[in-house]
């Protein structure tokens, strides 16, 4: 029963990945991919590995690839530019994908894809995976996460100042003004007299 | 009952069912396939019946906050019975009308969106604690599933605003999205927070971690994040007064407004069972679930002690299901600026705050909370 799953989300963890790649519509990619995270959390769901699927699910499904389809909606892509210079570009394209393939090989070796050597994480343990993580986080790896955590920090600030740099042109008004604006300042009440056709 | 109802499908129908066709090897397997599949059952009918009637339920209320009769005239057998027929008249209707594609839509995603919109406010209830021992899947990670799965509910609106290739359904689909974005991280900070008092993630550890009496409940050292997780909850289902995403007075019905029949009526079946969900995760994170409001007082405690615990999920369910209905008949539409400034400017620091004082709380033992 495991094992049709596995293959089933496997199977279409690749084909949606794949399709990512080949498709030519942006917006059916970005689908595509939302699928393919779907898939590979389903995969991680088989391992017992629940809070990584799950969180997986909640931040890349959930919100990072809505607000990826949201830009990409926006966007006015025109195919056939888009699929311009494709023969130009594809040899320096080959020579990236295959210096990427190499490094990720000699990275990562053969020790995660060889599934003799591969070994079972054990499920035993009466504490949650969410639990074990979060001690871990917390405790052995603190230092780390606070770091990341800062970087990020930097990085929403930054994002947060860049799109700050045109606001001057904006229309806002500020809540409070909205709120203690009164009838005089808005509406100005004209007297005049009754017109007369035959008059 | 619904034990004994359940063994007697699962003996005397499942058992003899899977012995003959299933080869021996898989009987184990299949049986647990099929036991889950009626337990699936028991939980998506009634839901969906519930979501039929809590249109008319919709339609009634708000007609006599307005001073309205509301739907009377359709009823069952001949008798009118004030309107009870009305439901399934309409599901006949959209059921046999047409299914209208536009010429330029992008006709698989147009047909998948209601589906994508459906589906995960279905999912959700597989972890819903109807009682202490009725849950479909007592997961450890269930209230980060039940995040998970309300946050994907989005995809649904924002395709069918796309696929459509309609200048309003376009203009819907981008407010739902930007406002779903916002109230989801206000939604989890209150999440976290429940998170936090509970100390598990198990929705029926967390109701258990209520219990004692009705001042026991989260509602109370929560409360900041009870009110903006309901609010959040009424943003996130678009309902009013968040509902700029179907807008009628300014973008027609929004994202669905290129829909007819059957894929319409999906649409609406999945914002009333996601407002049925975030109703009933209220009652169990901050009402204590199943647990009897009479919990701890002397005399009504063994006077109510026979109700199922079902009955008191299932009460609390509908006062919140109530408040959705009171809340459109009360509120004019918010401006578009408004939301995002309440979810982004006033919701998510007023939770980050809590979260601190909730943890204080939490670490110094307060009674009767924490102790």
């Amino acid at each position: 029963m495991t094992q049709i799953i596995f293959y089933f989300f496997g199977a279409m963890l690749l084909l949606s990945a794949t399709m990512v790649v080949v498709i030519k519509n942006p917006i059916h990619a970005a689908l595509f991919l939302v699928l393919s995270f779907f898939s590979s959390a389903a995969v991680w769901l088989l391992l017992n590995a629940e809070f990584l699927a799950i969180v997986l699910v909640l931040v890349y499904v959930g919100a990072v690839m809505v607000l990826f389809l949201f830009v990409v909606m926006m966007l006015d892509i025109n195919l056939t530019t888009l699929r311009e210079g494709f023969a130009r570009y594809f040899p320096l394209g080959i020579v990236i994908a295959l210096s990427m393939a190499i490094t990720m090989g000699l990275v990562v070796g053969s020790d995660y894809f060889a599934t003799a050597t591969y070994k079972q994480v054990s499920t035993t343990t009466t504490i949650s995976n969410t639990e074990l993580l979060g001690r871990a986080i917390y405790t052995d790896y603190l230092y780390q996460f606070e770091i990341a955590g800062a970087i990020l920090l930097v990085a929403i600030i930054a994002a947060i100042s860049l799109s700050m740099s045109k606001s001057k042109i904006t229309k806002s008004i500020h809540p409070t003004e909205q709120v203690n604006v009164k009838k005089e300042d808005r509406l100005r009440v004209v007297k005049m007299k009754t017109e007369n056709k035959e008059g | 009952m619904l034990e004994t109802l359940y063994h007697l499908i699962s003996q005397y129908i499942l058992l003899p069912l899977t012995l003959f066709i299933f080869p021996t090897d898989y009987q184990t397997e299949a049986m647990i396939f099929l036991q889950t599949t009626i337990k699936v059952i028991a939980i998506v009918v009634p839901v969906l019946i519930t979501v039929a009637y809590f249109t008319y339920a919709e339609r009634k209320v708000i007609g006599f906050i307005q001073g309205r009769i509301g739907p009377n005239r359709v009823g069952l057998f001949g008798f009118r019975l004030w309107g009870l027929g009305q439901p399934i008249a309409d599901a006949v209707k959209l059921i046999v009308k047409e299914i209208v594609i536009p010429l330029n839509a992008n006709r698989q995603l147009f047909v998948i969106a209601p589906i994508l919109s459906l589906a995960p406010a279905l999912a959700a209830w597989a972890v819903i604690p109807f009682d202490d021992t009725k849950v479909l899947a007592d997961i450890n990670a269930g209230l980060l599933y039940v995040l998970a799965l309300t946050s994907l509910a989005v995809y649904g609106v924002i395709i069918a605003g796309w696929a459509s290739n309609s200048k309003y359904a376009f203009l819907g689909a981008m407010r739902s999205a930007a406002q779903i974005v916002a109230y989801e991280i206000a939604m989890g900070f209150a999440l976290v927070g429940v998170l936090i008092a509970a100390g598990s993630l198990n929705l029926g550890e967390i109701v258990s971690a209520q219990s004692g009496s009705l001042i026991h409940w989260f509602w109370l050292p929560l409360l900041p994040l009870f009110v903006i997780y309901f609010i959040s909850g009424v943003a996130e289902t678009n309902r009013a007064p968040f509902d700029v995403a179907e807008g009628e007075s300014e973008i027609v019905a929004g994202f669905h407004v290129e829909y007819s029949g059957m894929a319409f009526s999906v649409f609406f079946m999945a914002e009333y069972a996601n407002m049925i969900l975030i109703a009933v995760l209220s009652a169990l994170l901050f009402f204590g679930g199943w647990l009897s409001p009479f919990q701890g007082i002397i005399f009504l405690e063994d006077l109510f002690s026979w109700v199922p615990g079902m009955f008191w999920l299932l009460a609390k369910t509908s006062i919140f299901m109530f408040l959705f209905l009171w809340f459109r008949a009360t509120f004019p539409r918010y401006r578009y600026d408004q939301i995002m400034r309440l979810g982004w400017k006033v919701f998510i620091p007023i939770t980050i705050v809590w979260l601190v004082v909730i943890s204080v709380l939490v670490i110094v033992n307060t009674p009767p909370w924490f102790n």
